[in-house]
């Protein structure tokens, strides 16, 4: 009986909360196992890794989307087969309306496009036979039918028979038109070509450069050496304040205000261009350029001043030759900062640009920027429609960009300055 | 008599005189001179002009700069409160919209907004504040996984807002969204559109970064001692932060959460195709409803609307209000944040 009191209660003792009581020997060279200290540690780890996994989820969702515009022609059937496979399609959507309207949000565009017709002669089969689903549908839903391209703005629940048909010859049209001069998704020969927009991109980016670089990056000059405390303690604040205001209040002071004084001021035709929306930009871009090209000229060493100085140069000399320089590469990635927001600012594009996708070098027309197309059209276009996954196309290289441009602004400016600041 | 004037007044200046050089000295402008001589001093003086005129105008320009920017923030301001005061009464802010949008108020989207902004805090709050617990605590500052941590962090700061509403199109309404549709609900379409669940979702991700940056910063102004000392009194690792640096950190993750606040309540292009609605008779009532918010009703009533002049009072108090909004919030943070950095000096 001893024996087996003995065995409990070491089992037991296992169990227990061990106490320490003055007359024991504390074992201090072992830490104690923690069930709380260790599951917390892993969850506090895992989460951490939250936005590594963000950026990776974007990476890879936003792709899947703008994927299917370039899968076609990978399966190749003969014709009568892919006849019978949209007319069986076409049959049992007509049969069973029910399952087609919740497949429609089911069914990845990838599914959709096994049914999918590669030349453009069964596409059309395929909408005669739609035609006649839609009758039905029409009554049954009040969907407005996908044929007529022109609708398909309105109608937001999809019409699978037709999607599935006319997506892949139309992903191969849209492929051919990707690098033409014209944008017009919204027609009966939809075309999707890119130069437009990315012009229009560039000329808005570089505008609003030109007049928020120089800008910010004088007034950063001016309160990191010239102003004195009690100054820079006024304006540092105030420019911070601008990153404050939301895009779209600037976008609305750009459209309402901006707009018409700058036309009286320079007298051009068109009231929304490029120049106003590049300005607007260039007030959101410049908080930003202010606040990273301050830091990078407060990290400049104070040794730098005070041998320029005892070298006998004067203060705006030291300040535009010395100092500047030394503060090159963190310059250059608050531009380029500034550059990614400009590039994927959509608010202030949408509202101030006038939204035409026109080729023209003239920064007084209206352009009309990647950003503002998906920001425009998204809302209007079809679920899985080649429309829809050109929009992701746009926006995944605008991801790609952006992405970039950090990460030259990250690794190879900020390894350069350091190096440069401790004289390697 | 006048000569003793003119002398004494020639001896004030030159006193006056006197001061500024001994001043600009001091920075190093003038090297030698005598004080006693009037002449000498006034030549200098010429000098120092003729050596200056360009500090002057290089000085004058970065100041003129400066300036332009603090000049085109206040007229902008002023011009949006001096449109928007007439309209800035209690029945504008407590109102439907009535007749079409031209008339009445803003409610459902001041309404919408806080709903947006407090799912948002909700969801990005306490994730921003352990990622940075773990970027302070954890994680050794130069470690793989911390510098790719941080620039993960950065990355997203960087991404364009409209990017972040495209993944909330394609991750949270197509894929988590049906998802869940058909799991749970055998196909019936709920979770699989925009709504107010999924908007506030994409939001969170957009505000995470200004979490985790103001929360790192206040985790690294709580001293060393303070935690080796717990440490030391046998304290664990998750102890001294749960007790040490968590109650230590709280300022910091207020700082954070409204920061993120003024940020979500302001984003237009997250929420375009998450979520946001033109215009809703009855406000939301549960999760998988769609909402009006301040920035989207902007947005559309200056550039959807029919009638744009006749509603621009209301354009005008309604981006009142949300700067009023934005503004007040980034205040109290610039104050708590100053508050944060005089404790680290201290």
């Amino acid at each position: 009986m001893n024996k087996i009191k003995q065995i409990i209660s070491k089992l037991t003792g296992l169990f227990r909360k061990q106490k320490a009581m003055p007359g024991d020997k504390i074992d201090i060279t072992h830490k104690r196992f923690r069930w709380s200290d260790f599951i917390a540690e892993k969850i506090i780890k895992g989460v951490a890794f939250l936005s590594i996994t963000i950026i990776i989820l974007i990476f890879f969702f936003v792709f899947r989307e703008s994927f299917p515009i370039f899968n076609f022609g990978s399966k190749d059937k003969p014709k009568t087969e892919q006849l019978t496979a949209t007319k069986n399609q076409n049959n049992t959507a007509n049969q069973n309306p029910q399952q087609e309207q919740y497949g429609v949000e089911t069914t990845a565009p990838e599914k959709q496009e096994q049914y999918g017709a590669e030349t453009s002669e069964p596409a059309k089969q395929e909408q005669y036979g739609v035609e006649t689903t839609e009758a039905s549908q029409q009554e049954q839903y009040g969907v407005e039918t996908g044929k007529d391209s022109l609708m398909m703005g309105e109608n937001k629940t999809p019409n699978e028979a037709t999607e599935s048909g006319s997506t892949n010859a139309s992903n191969k049209q849209a492929i051919k038109t990707l690098i033409t001069k014209t944008w017009q998704p919204v027609s009966d020969n939809p075309r999707y070509g890119l130069l437009p927009l990315l012009l229009g991109t560039f000329k808005i980016t570089i505008i609003s450069l030109l007049f928020a670089a120089p800008l910010a990056i004088l007034a950063a000059l001016y309160t990191s050496v010239f102003a004195n405390k009690r100054l820079k303690e006024i304006i540092k604040p105030t420019i911070e304040m601008l990153a404050g205001i939301p895009s779209v209040v600037i976008g609305f002071f750009a459209l309402m205000v901006m707009a018409s004084f700058l036309q009286n001021l320079f007298g051009y035709a068109t009231r929304l261009n490029s120049f106003v929306g590049g300005i607007a930009m260039g007030l959101a871009a410049i908080p930003i350029i202010y606040t990273i090209t301050e830091d990078a000229l407060t990290a400049v060493p104070k040794t730098y001043y005070e041998a320029s100085l005892a070298l006998g140069a004067s203060k705006w000399q030291t300040a535009f030759f010395v100092i500047l320089p030394a503060a090159t590469p963190g310059i250059f990635a608050a531009v380029l900062l500034g550059i990614g927001r400009v590039f994927g600012e959509t608010m202030i594009a949408l509202m101030a640009t006038g939204n035409a996708a026109m080729m023209g070098l003239n920064p007084f027309e209206s352009v009309r920027t990647l950003a503002a197309t998906i920001g425009a059209e998204m809302a209007e276009v079809v679920f899985g429609d080649t429309h829809y996954n050109v929009l992701f196309l746009i926006g995944s290289m605008l991801f790609i960009f952006t992405f970039i441009i950090n990460a030259i602004a990250e690794f190879w400016v900020k390894g350069k300055l350091m190096k440069k600041i401790q004289g390697k | 008599m006048m000569l003793q004037k003119f002398y004494n007044s020639v001896r004030s200046k030159k006193q006056n005189r006197n001061n500024t050089i001994t001043e600009l000295n001091a920075d190093g402008f003038s090297t030698t001179f005598q004080k006693n001589s009037f002449f000498e001093m006034l030549k200098l003086k010429t000098n120092r002009y003729k050596r200056d005129a360009k500090g002057f105008i290089f000085e004058g320009i970065t100041l003129a700069s400066a300036l332009i920017i603090v000049a085109i923030l206040i007229v902008m301001l002023v011009v949006i409160f001096n449109g928007g005061k007439s309209m800035f009464t209690w029945e504008f802010l407590t109102t439907f919209p009535k007749e079409g949008m031209t008339k009445g108020g803003i409610f459902p989207a001041i309404y919408g907004t806080a709903l947006l902004v407090i799912i948002m805090s909700i969801a990005a709050v306490p994730f921003g504040t352990i990622t940075a617990i773990y970027l302070t605590e954890y994680a050794r500052e130069n470690s793989f996984i911390a510098r790719s941590i941080r620039f993960a962090v950065r990355t997203l700061a960087v991404i364009p807002s409209i990017i972040y509403g495209l993944f909330g199109l394609g991750f949270f309404i197509k894929y988590v969204g049906t998802g869940m549709d058909s799991v749970f609900l055998g196909g019936h379409l709920k979770w699989g559109q925009p709504n107010i669940l999924w908007a506030s979702l994409t939001m969170a991700l957009l505000t995470l970064p200004v979490v985790i940056v103001s929360v790192e910063e206040a985790l690294k102004t709580i001293p060393r001692e303070l935690r080796e000392a717990s440490l030391a009194l046998g304290a664990t690792k998750w102890q001294t932060i749960r007790k040490v640096v968590f109650p230590g950190s709280i300022s910091g993750i207020l700082t954070g959460a409204i920061l993120a606040v003024s940020r979500g309540a302001g984003e237009v292009a997250p929420i375009l195709f998450t979520g946001a609605a033109y215009y809703l008779a009855t406000l939301p009532g549960s999760l998988s409803d769609q909402f009006m918010v301040l920035g989207y009703h902007i947005y559309i009533m200056t550039t959807q609307s029919a009638n744009v002049d006749q509603t621009l009072p209301i354009q005008f108090g309604t981006t009142m209000v949300l700067l009023l909004l934005t503004f007040s919030l980034n205040i109290v943070a610039i104050i708590l944040r100053y508050r944060i950095r005089k404790r680290r000096i201290a």
